[in-house]
C-alpha cells in the first residue's frame, strides 16, 4: 500500500457548544482529484483550515505523506508540500502581480531571510514567477498592480501563488466563486491541466463544472462525513439526493 | 533635477556649521537623533504593521546604560557603547518575545505597559538612577581621538550616523526580507500559506528597530550630556510615533519629515509657551483627523497631481 | 499580626480603586474595541475635581463630589466620543492615538488650571476614626472603599447580565455586525458605554483622593495599572478586572512594603507570566 497523500482521521473541532468538524476522516492517494462538497455550514472551509493549520482540531490527526502534522505550523505545513488558495481573496493588492508570484516562491526558499538583497534581483524567481503567470494567461498584466485586476483575474492570480510553489497536496476553496461563465471555462482548463504530480482536494458549489475535475467526492453536512467514494456513486447515493433536495 | 537637488542638499548638509549658529547647528544634531529613532519606531509601525507605544524603552536604556557605564563603572566609551547596544538588543529580544504574543491593540497596551515599567524603574530604583535628579556630567565620547565637544563636530558625527542609519534601514526595507515583513502586515495568514513564518519575522523586526532605537539612544545622551527619567516617559515614545504617523508611516523619508516637525515644534512651544504635552497632544488630534496618511504621501499625492496636468 | 492585617487591607482597598478604574476600560474595550488611553486622565480629573471642590466649597461631602465628578466626567467622555471617536470607526489605530492625545492634552490642562502641587483629598469626617474589629485597628475610610467596588462590581453585573441595557452590551460585545443587523443602536450603545466608563472612573478618582491625592502625573500612574490588570484578568473581561484588581492590588502593596525597590518590578511579574502562558488574559476569551 502506497502511503496517502492527504489523511485525516477522527478530527473534531467545536466553537463553543457549535460542533463544526465531527470525526471526519478522509483518505486522499497521491494524484487524486478530490472535492469536497455540502451545503452552506456543512464545515467545509472549516475543514480546510485545520488542514492548512489556520485552526487546530480539538482532537484528531492529519497526516501529510505519512507524516504526522497536526502540531505543525501552516507555514511549516507549507514546507512539506501543502498550499492552498482562500475563497476571500487575500492577495497583496498594492503590490505587482509579478511580486505577488514572486513572494509565493520566496516562502520555500532560504533566501526569504535574506536581509540585504531587494527581492526584484532575483532574476530566477522573477522568471519562474512571468512562467507561472503565463500559465494562467496573466503574463501580459505582470508589472500592473493587483488593485486594478478584475475579479476573475484575481482568482487566477490567487491560483498562480499556489501553483508557482509546486505543491504537492493542493487545497482550492471555491476557485470558480463569483465567475462568469467564460472565466469559469478558463479555471477549469486550468485545474484540469494541473500536473498530476499535484495532488488536488477542492470545494466548490458550482457542481456542474467541478464534478467534471474530480475522481473522488466527499459530501459533507453538518460538519460530518455523509459520504465519501468515487464520483459516481456518491452523485448516484441516496443519501446525497437527501441532502441536496432536502427530503 | 533629481540628482542638482540633492546635491545641493548635501551640500547644505555638509556646511551648515560654517554658515548657522551655534543654536542652529545643535538643533540640527537633535533633528537627525530624532529621524533615527522615527525611523527605527517606522520599521515596526510602517513596515510591521506592528504599532508600539513603548519605544522609548530601548533610546532611555540605551543612554541609561552608557551613562551608567561611564560615570559609576568607569568603562571606557567605546565599551560602554557596545555593552549599551548589546544590554538594549537583548532587552529587545525579550520585551519581543512577551508583546508579540499580542497583536493590534494587545500589543500596543503590552509595549506601553512594558515601557511605564522601565519608566517607573528609572524613578524608583534611585540608588542606581539617581531617580528624578538624573544622571548628569556626562561627557562625550571622542572617536579616534577626535572630540565631538564642539557643535560642529557633533553636527557631523550624528550626520554620519544619520546617513548610515537611513541607508541601512532602507535596504532593509527593500530587501527580500522587507518584502516579507510588508507581506505579514498585510496577510499574516497568507504569508503563513505560502511558508513563511510570521512571527519570527516580526521578532527580528521588533529586534532590529530595538537596536536602532538604542543607537538613537547613545546619540542623545552624548548630545545631552545628561540622563533623566522622561526621556523613558511614554510623552517619549507617544513624541516618536506622532513623527512617524504626522510624515507618514511606511514611507521612507517621512518619519525623518515628521520627527523633524516634531522637534521643531517642541523647541518653539518650550520656548515660547511652555505647554509641550497639550500641544503634543493637540497635534495627535489633528494629525489622525485631518491628515491620517502623513504629510509625506499627502504631499507625493499632490505633486503627482500637479505633474500630471499638465500633460 | 497587626501588620499583615493592616497591609491585607490596604490590599483590598487598592485593589476596590483599581477595579473602579479598570472596569470601565475593560467595558469600553470589549465592546468598542478600543483601549481608551484617556482613562487614567479621567481617573485624575475626578481627583482633581474632588480635590478642588472639597477645598472651595464646605459644604459639600466626598460621596456627593464624587457622583458629580462621575456625571461631569461622563459628560466631557460622552462631548468625545461623539465629537471625535465616531470619525475614527474605521481607523481603530487613529482611536487610539487621539485617546492618547487627549490623556496628554487632560494632563496639561490640570497642570495649568491646578498648578504642580499635589492638592489633598480629605477623608469624610464621620470615617475618621478607626474601626475596631476582632480587636484590631482599621483605617474605616478603607474598609467603606472596598465595600463601595464591591457594590459596583455587583451593580454592573446586574446591568450587564439583567438588564435590557445589558443584553443589548453583550450582543454588542459578542457579534457587532449581527447586532447591528438585528436593530440594536450600536452607535448609540458605544456612547453610552463611552460614558459609563468614563463616568466610574471620574468617580473612583474622588473616592480614590483621600488616599492617593490629587498631583499632576497621577493619570501616569494609574493608566498603566489599570493596563496590567486587564491584560492580567483577560481584556473586555467584567469578572477578570475584578480578579485582577485585587491580585494587583495585594502584589502591589506587599511588593512596596516588603522589597520597597523591586515593587514595581514585581507588578509586572504576574502580567508578563499571564502573556506568555494564556495570552487571552486569565477570564479572557479567545479571539478578542
Amino acid at each position: 500500500m502506497s502511503t496517502l497523500a492527504l489523511e485525516v482521521t477522527a478530527l473534531n473541532k467545536a466553537f463553543g457548544g457549535l460542533k463544526v468538524t465531527q470525526g471526519v476522516s478522509l483518505s486522499v492517494r497521491p494524484g487524486e482529484r478530490r472535492l469536497i462538497i455540502g451545503p452552506n455550514g456543512a464545515g467545509k472551509t472549516t475543514l480546510f483550515n485545520q488542514i492548512s493549520g489556520d485552526l487546530r482540531p480539538n482532537s484528531g490527526r492529519i497526516r501529510l505523506f505519512g507524516e504526522d502534522v497536526t502540531a505543525l505550523s501552516p507555514y511549516q505545513r507549507a514546507h512539506r508540500g501543502l498550499s492552498r488558495t482562500y475563497q476571500i481573496i487575500t492577495l497583496f493588492g498594492g503590490d505587482t502581480l509579478e511580486h505577488n508570484v514572486t513572494l509565493g516562491l520566496l516562502g520555500l526558499l532560504p533566501s526569504r531571510w535574506q536581509m540585504w538583497r531587494p527581492l526584484s534581483t532575483y532574476r530566477h524567481l522573477v522568471t519562474e514567477a512571468r512562467r507561472t503567470l503565463d500559465s494562467v494567461g496573466l503574463l501580459h498584466l505582470a508589472h500592473h498592480s493587483v488593485s486594478e485586476l478584475a475579479y476573475g483575474e484575481k482568482r487566477r492570480l490567487e491560483l498562480a501563488m499556489a501553483l508557482a510553489q509546486k505543491p504537492r497536496v493542493l487545497l482550492l476553496d471555491e476557485p470558480l466563486a463569483g465567475l462568469s461563465n467564460s472565466e469559469r471555462a478558463t479555471v477549469k482548463a486550468l485545474v484540469a491541466s494541473i500536473s498530476k504530480d499535484t495532488t488536488v482536494v477542492m470545494i466548490e458549489h458550482d457542481m456542474d463544472t467541478a464534478l467534471d475535475l474530480a475522481e473522488t467526492v466527499t459530501l459533507l453536512n453538518y460538519g460530518r462525513v455523509i459520504v465519501d467514494g468515487e464520483r459516481d456513486q456518491v452523485i448516484a447515493d441516496e443519501r446525497t439526493r437527501e441532502v441536496y433536495l432536502g427530503g | 533635477m533629481k540628482w542638482i537637488a540633492l546635491a545641493l542638499f548635501a551640500a547644505v548638509a555638509l556646511l551648515l556649521p560654517f554658515v548657522a549658529g551655534d543654536f542652529y547647528v545643535n538643533l540640527a544634531s537633535q533633528i537627525f537623533i530624532a529621524a533615527i529613532f522615527a525611523l527605527s519606531l517606522n520599521l515596526l509601525v510602517g513596515f510591521g504593521g506592528m504599532t508600539s507605544l513603548g519605544h522609548a524603552s530601548y533610546l532611555g536604556v540605551a543612554a541609561y546604560l552608557s551613562a551608567l557605564m561611564t560615570t559609576r563603572y568607569g568603562f571606557g566609551h567605546g565599551a560602554a557603547a557596545l555593552i549599551s547596544i548589546l544590554g538594549t538588543v537583548a532587552m529587545a529580544a525579550f520585551f519581543g518575545l512577551i508583546a508579540l504574543r499580542a497583536t493590534g491593540l494587545g500589543f500596543l497596551m503590552i509595549t506601553l505597559a512594558l515601557s511605564q515599567v522601565l519608566w517607573g524603574l528609572a524613578y524608583r530604583m534611585s540608588g542606581i538612577t539617581n531617580g528624578d535628579n538624573g544622571i548628569a556630567g556626562l561627557t562625550r565620547p571622542a572617536p579616534f581621538g577626535i572630540s565631538l565637544e564642539s557643535p560642529a563636530a557633533f553636527y557631523w558625527f550624528s550626520l554620519l550616523a544619520a546617513i548610515i542609519a537611513f541607508v541601512m534601514m532602507t535596504i532593509f526595507v527593500s530587501s527580500a526580507f522587507g518584502s516579507s515583513l510588508k507581506g505579514v502586515r498585510d496577510q499574516p495568514r497568507r504569508m503563513a500559506a505560502l511558508g513563511f513564518n510570521p512571527w519570527m519575522i516580526r521578532w527580528i523586526t521588533f529586534v532590529y528597530a530595538g537596536f536602532w532605537g538604542g543607537i538613537a539612544g547613545l546619540l542623545y545622551v552624548y548630545y545631552n550630556k545628561y540622563i533623566h527619567p522622561t526621556s523613558l516617559s511614554t510623552t517619549s515614545s507617544a513624541e516618536a510615533l506622532l513623527g512617524v504617523i504626522a510624515g507618514g508611516s511606511g514611507t521612507l523619508a517621512g518619519p525623518a519629515v515628521g520627527a523633524t516637525l516634531v522637534l521643531l515644534l517642541k523647541n518653539y512651544a518650550s520656548a515660547y509657551v511652555e505647554r509641550w504635552n497639550m500641544l503634543l497632544g493637540l497635534v495627535f488630534l489633528f494629525i489622525v483627523l485631518v491628515m491620517p496618511t502623513g504629510i509625506v504621501p499627502g504631499l507625493q499625492k499632490l505633486a503627482s497631481r500637479l505633474w500630471r496636468r499638465p500633460s | 499580626m497587626q501588620f499583615w492585617i493592616i497591609q491585607g487591607l490596604n490590599s483590598l482597598s487598592l485593589g476596590g480603586l483599581l477595579f473602579l478604574l479598570s472596569s470601565g476600560f475593560s467595558l469600553i474595550f470589549g465592546l468598542m474595541r478600543l483601549a481608551n488611553l484617556t482613562h487614567g486622565a479621567f481617573f485624575m480629573l475626578g481627583t482633581y475635581f474632588g480635590a478642588i471642590a472639597l477645598r472651595d466649597y464646605s459644604g459639600l461631602n466626598l460621596w456627593v463630589t464624587a457622583i458629580g465628578a462621575g456625571i461631569i466626567v461622563a459628560a466631557l467622555g460622552g462631548l468625545f466620543e461623539r465629537l471625535v471617536l465616531t470619525r475614527l470607526k474605521t481607523n481603530p489605530l487613529g482611536q487610539v492615538l487621539v485617546t492618547l492625545g487627549m490623556a496628554f492634552i487632560i494632563s496639561d490642562a490640570c497642570l495649568v488650571l491646578w498648578g504642580g502641587d499635589s492638592i489633598p483629598v480629605p477623608t469624610p469626617h464621620n470615617l475618621q476614626a478607626p474601626t475596631r474589629l476582632f480587636g484590631f485597628v482599621f483605617p474605616t475610610y478603607r474598609l467603606v472603599l472596598v465595600a463601595i467596588a464591591i457594590a459596583t462590581a455587583i451593580g454592573l453585573y446586574i446591568l450587564i447580565d439583567r438588564t435590557r441595557l445589558g443584553a443589548m452590551i453583550r450582543a454588542g460585545v459578542d457579534d457587532r455586525q449581527m447586532a447591528r443587523a438585528v436593530g440594536i443602536p450600536v452607535s448609540r450603545l458605544f456612547t453610552i458605554v463611552f460614558c459609563l466608563g468614563a463616568g466610574i472612573a471620574g468617580a473612583a478618582g474622588v473616592l480614590g483622593g483621600p488616599i492617593l491625592s490629587a498631583y499632576p502625573g497621577l493619570d501616569a500612574d494609574m493608566l498603566p495599572l489599570a493596563l496590567i490588570v486587564v491584560i492580567l484578568g483577560g481584556i473586555g473581561s467584567l469578572f477578570g478586572a475584578f480578579i485582577g484588581s485585587f491580585i494587583i492590588g495585594f502584589i502591589y502593596t506587599f511588593g512596596t512594603v516588603l522589597f520597597p525597590e523591586l515593587a514595581y518590578i514585581i507588578l509586572f511579574l504576574p502580567m508578563i507570566f499571564v502573556i506568555a502562558f494564556r495570552p487571552q488574559g486569565l477570564f479572557g476569551r479567545l479571539g478578542t
